[in-house]
């Protein structure tokens, strides 16, 4: 199942130069670009591992798709994702966050049905992927 | 290549159009007006410029070829305009395209190699991806190799250098500079470098008369003038610090007019007892330049050296 987060995430792969196209917007809006990386695809993950810091000073998107090239050698099997960040007054939020790597296979989630008091149903999901510790999962 | 895209390609192309259209002529005119002498230096700065707009009207036209190699080398003694002139070509490789953004980053050593171990390494991808879309400017290159010391960081930071500067040759453009014997020795050491710089330039050092005219445009930027005398004391103090240490080019010479302007500032305030005009607080007389240690032999601790060893 292909993992739909974030902006883009219903087209095909977006290439080297998409990406690139994509992170010089951000940057020419004056927003810091950052890549980030995990293996636990649950959407309400807030805590992506952070790959190298956010670049706040780097006039030319060349720099972004040179550390997700950098990201993919160490991390090539996990999701990689690529986020700006809007540091002006009043917003101080993401602005874009897309995927850019993703792992070869995506077993997708489960629902999970506790029944509770009465006849109340409470529903989660969970990633196969997350029934692996930690480092181990997508292979 | 298709039938579609060849329809799309010119069949004959107008070099002079391209060359007034790309700002190019602007650049090397700017070139010529703003910066004395460097004859040799214009000369290659014009070939290379010739050979990228080529290069580009052979791209329009399918004739495919590689990204030419564009990384430099910049030798020459200090104070003739390295800097200067590298600011001026990442604008150029800028307006013909090679570069995206055409800013220059100037770093040294320091601002490569790290303290410890595991240092150098981000320190160098972070200034690099910095200078993405531009021109690194590496003043005093050869500080980066240190034979002396085999656990020498700085190493490291060549390598990654290296690498940078063959992989990702469309993101950027490295400039080396640095004296010329030394920048002869660090290529010699490290021939991965000789290798991929195309482009040597060598700086020549300005004549007497060159110098003055730099003196001339300096106090001109900065709303001064010489009068007939301040002029007849600089040709002279050129000529004298040309012959002592640590003579600089251009640099000495506006370390001299900056001292100047400060002991005409201090004349001005001992000898004036009534209100001064614009001439006299803009002008640079005889006075001001002959009060230079450079007339008196120079610095004392130059001048005792000699003596002992005469």
């Amino acid at each position: 199942m292909r993992l739909r987060q974030g902006q883009f995430s219903f087209l095909p792969d977006l290439t080297d130069d998409d990406i690139r196209t994509q992170a010089q917007y951000a940057i020419d809006n004056g927003w810091a670009v950052s890549v980030e990386y995990t293996d636990d695809p649950h959407p309400r993950n807030s805590y992506w591992e952070m790959w190298g810091h956010p670049m706040f000073d780097n006039p030319d998107a060349a720099a972004v798709v040179y550390e997700v090239n950098e990201c993919r050698k160490e991390h090539g099997s996990k999701y990689i994702r690529v986020l700006a960040f809007d540091a002006s007054a009043g917003w101080e939020s993401i602005r874009m966050s897309f995927i850019v790597n993703r792992p070869a296979e995506e077993p997708g989630f489960r629902v999970v049905r506790q029944e509770a008091e009465g006849r109340k149903i409470r529903y989660t999901i969970e990633s196969y992927a997350v029934r692996e510790p930690e480092g181990a999962r997508y292979a | 290549m298709n039938a579609e895209t060849k329809e799309m390609t010119p069949s004959s192309v107008d070099l002079a159009a391209s060359y007034e259209e790309s700002g190019v002529k602007d650049i090397l005119r700017e070139l010529d007006e703003t910066l004395i002498g460097l004859a040799p230096v214009k000369q290659r700065i014009k070939e290379t410029a010739a050979l990228l707009l080529v290069d580009k009207a052979r791209r329009e036209m399918g004739l495919a070829t590689e990204t030419p190699t564009l990384h430099m080398s910049f030798t020459g003694n200090p104070g003739t305009g390295k800097t200067t002139v590298a600011l001026k070509i990442a604008d150029l490789l800028h307006r013909l395209g090679y570069v995206r953004k055409g800013h220059l980053v100037t770093v040294t050593r320091d601002d490569l190699v790290g303290q410890y171990i595991g240092h150098t390494a981000p320190k160098t991808k972070e200034v690099l991806k910095k200078a993405m879309g531009g021109v690194l400017f590496i003043d005093e290159a050869y500080y980066l190799y240190r034979p002396e010391n085999e656990r020498d960081y700085g190493q490291e930071a060549i390598e990654i250098l290296l690498q940078v500067m063959e992989n990702n040759r469309d993101d950027l453009v490295v400039v080396l500079a640095g004296y010329a014997d030394r920048m002869d020795r660090f290529f010699e050491s490290n021939p991965g470098f000789r290798s991929r710089i195309a482009h040597h330039i060598e700086f020549p050092d300005y004549s007497d008369d060159e110098l003055e005219s730099i003196a001339e445009i300096m106090l001109a930027e900065q709303n001064y003038v010489f009068d007939e005398g301040g002029k007849r004391a600089m040709e002279e103090y050129i000529g004298q610090r040309r012959a002592q240490p640590h003579f600089a080019n251009a640099r000495s010479i506006r370390n001299a007019l900056d001292r100047a302007r400060l002991r005409q500032a201090n004349r001005l305030f001992e000898t004036s007892d009534g209100p001064l005009d614009a001439t006299a607080l803009s002008t640079i007389t005889e006075a001001d330049i002959r009060a230079s240690r450079v007339f008196r032999g120079g610095l004392d601790v130059d001048r005792a050296q000699r003596e002992t060893c005469a």
